[in-house]
């Protein structure tokens, strides 16, 4: 039987955050034998299904595409789900906010236990996988019959966007439970790359005092191309949106560079960064946890280092 | 309507974990317990719903080993009205505790049901999902803000995007999220106060739910130690080392 990964995107685009799971989704198929399909579920969402199809490796897209679909409502997603899961050994999701919500509803109707955020596929029933804030990794075998499965964005090298040519088979859809209703979105606007995607990060923490000083980090971000994170600290304290947290309870990222700014280190952030390739951390507590795990750490005052890096950077930039 | 919420006892999130010798998984013994930070959450907007006239009744349930007394009492010193003790020294899954759940409100019937989205052991994110659908009933997951009017909640979520808004049909589960509010400390009178309150045992058998944990943990490692770095003296020679040594910008 092959093996299914729910495609995430926002009818506009494919996300990035497909291609991991895809990634997760052939390493099993290999060891399985079998093959890859992914589904792409919304409302006139068939350009989707379309870049979905160019995927490296994949045999076959699922779409289905019906307006009780649209926004994710994981009321009316799940049913779907159930009845297509029938014919495969494994449904993967990446482990983003929209495959949080909506996979452990399908297992349960399925009554299999989800095995969440997995980080590496030992065999097609066993998953590596980070539990208390990634300070243990537990191999966990599945017995159930069908297995539901979230992945770990970073722990898998992204499947290629390009070079596949999958058919698309249409799938009828479910219609609505009539359970729940989308009403708005306040979605943050940003020109940068996005924070699970991007190459560069820096982040900031309440070290930055105020969200009108996130203006000095944004000045620094723009150099790098980085997209701007932030600690539970700072986004509790209104500096920044929600979205912008890293770590245990926000987003898990691991990009080439991530500089912490402001940010003492606390279990659960290094938990969302600690992956990172090249850490940087600023503070002026010579002492704070965050110095242990950065490869290269300044001593000093984030709001004359900001500004002093700005600097040099656009000077080596010319 | 009458509230129910899920507390997990848990590892204190201030406690550096490690993991046993034997790798059968992290040590707890001599090790602080505490309610999930999650549900501490949900404690206190089941509260602040009462304290509103929605709510009339705050129910608190816990499964587990029988120190999760001390969890239940926890939220009874918070301000909730009685508890319910499911026991059992099995290793509980969210499926399993889904179930538990599900029992225990198919007899208590409360309207709505407040859970942690996560459990800071062991990160499953979950248990509201899974209920919700063993249930029937709509979800309102990573929730940041609660307005019930009549039969009806529009829940504000926190997604990657952002915030997202949608309503749904009561009966509902909600799963909270960090921003959602401040719990509140118990003070002396409610903790003394709290030593009063009910708390009913249960058992898994008596609730007709088959606990056996579907996951098999074969090993429990510590991961990879990152290696610390250097400090450096100046601005330039931070950005000289990110070009020329690590070669990232
Ligand atoms: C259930 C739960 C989930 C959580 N999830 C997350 C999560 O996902 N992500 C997360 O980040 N946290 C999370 N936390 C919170 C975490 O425990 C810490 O409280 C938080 O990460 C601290 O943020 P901070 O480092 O910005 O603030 P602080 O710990 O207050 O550190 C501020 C730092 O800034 C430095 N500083 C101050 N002024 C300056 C200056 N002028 N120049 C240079 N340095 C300066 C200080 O020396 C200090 O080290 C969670 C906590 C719980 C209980
Ligand atoms: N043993 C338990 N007893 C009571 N509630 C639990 C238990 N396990 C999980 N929960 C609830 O489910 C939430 C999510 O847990 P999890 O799905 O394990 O991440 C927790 O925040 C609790 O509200």
């Amino acid at each position: 039987m092959s093996v299914l990964v729910i495609a995430e995107h926002d009818n506009r685009a494919l996300k990035p955050a497909t291609l991991p799971a895809v990634a997760a989704a052939a390493e099993i198929a290999i060891a399985a034998g079998s093959d890859v399909h992914i589904l792409v579920a919304g409302k006139d969402c068939r350009a989707i299904a379309e870049a979905a199809a160019q995927i490296a490796g994949v045999a076959k897209i699922l779409l289905a595409d019906d307006a009780a679909l649209d926004h994710g409502l994981a009321e009316n997603w799940a049913p779907l789900l159930v009845r297509l899961a029938a014919g495969y050994s494994h449904v993967l999701a990446p482990a983003t906010t929209s495959g949080k919500n909506l996979m452990p509803r399908v297992a349960a109707l399925l009554d299999v236990m989800q095995i969440s955020d997995i980080s590496a596929v030992v065999s097609p029933d066993t998953f590596v996988r980070p539990i208390y804030a990634g300070n243990a990794l537990a191999t966990v075998q599945s017995k159930d019959a069908i297995k539901i499965i979230t992945v770990r964005g970073t722990a898998f090298a992204p499947a290629a966007a390009g070079g596949g040519s999958a058919l698309i088979e249409t799938v009828a859809a479910t219609g609505s439970a009539g359970l729940s209703e989308f009403v708005r979105a306040e979605l943050s606007k940003s020109e940068r790359p996005e924070l699970t995607s991007a190459r560069v990060i820096i982040s900031g923490g309440r070290g930055m005092q105020s969200g009108d000083n996130f203006h000095l980090l944004e000045k620094v971000a723009d150099r790098l191309g980085a997209a701007v994170g932030a600690s539970r600290a700072a986004v509790d304290a209104g500096f920044v949106p929600n979205d912008y947290q890293v770590g245990q309870t926000g987003k898990i990222v691991a990009p080439e560079l991530y500089v912490a700014v402001g940010i003492s280190g606390a279990i659960q952030h290094l938990a969302g960064m600690k992956d990172s390739k090249v850490i940087v951390a600023i503070n002026k507590d010579d002492e704070a946890p965050i110095f242990q795990i950065a490869d290269y750490g300044i001593v000093g005052d984030l709001f004359k280092i900001l500004p002093e890096l700005d600097e040099e950077l656009g000077k080596r930039q010319q | 309507m009458k509230a129910l919420v899920a507390v997990k006892r848990v590892v204190d999130y201030n406690v550096k974990v490690r993991v046993k010798a034997d790798k059968t998984g992290v040590e707890t013994a001599n090790v602080k317990m505490s309610m999930n930070p999650f549900d501490e959450i949900a404690v206190e907007e089941g509260l602040r719903l009462r304290e509103a006239g929605i709510v009339s009744e705050v129910i608190i349930v816990s499964a587990g080993v029988q120190q999760c007394q001390e969890t239940i009492r926890t939220a009874l010193a918070m301000g909730a009205d009685r508890g319910v003790l499911v026991l059992t020294d099995v290793e509980l899954q969210p499926l399993a505790v889904a179930k538990l759940l599900k029992a225990v409100i198919d007899k208590e019937g409360p309207e709505i049901v407040i859970i942690g989205k996560q459990a800071i052991d062991d990160d499953c994110n979950q248990t509201g999902q899974m209920l919700a659908a063993l249930l029937g009933w709509p979800q309102a997951t990573f929730a940041s803000k609660i307005t019930i009017s009549g039969a009806e909640a529009e829940v504000t979520r926190e997604v990657d995007g952002g915030l997202e808004t949608l309503a749904f049909k009561l009966p509902i589960i909600v799963t909270t999220d960090l921003r959602l509010n401040e719990p509140r400390y118990a003070s002396l009178p409610n903790i003394m106060r709290a030593k009063k309150k009910p708390i009913v045992p249960m058992t898994p058998e008596e609730l007709g739910v088959d606990v056996t944990p579907r996951l098999i943990t074969l090993k429990v490692e510590e991961p990879a130690k990152r290696q610390g770095g250097i400090k450096v003296g100046s601005v330039a020679e931070l950005v000289d080392k990110l070009k020329n040594e690590a070669r990232v910008i």
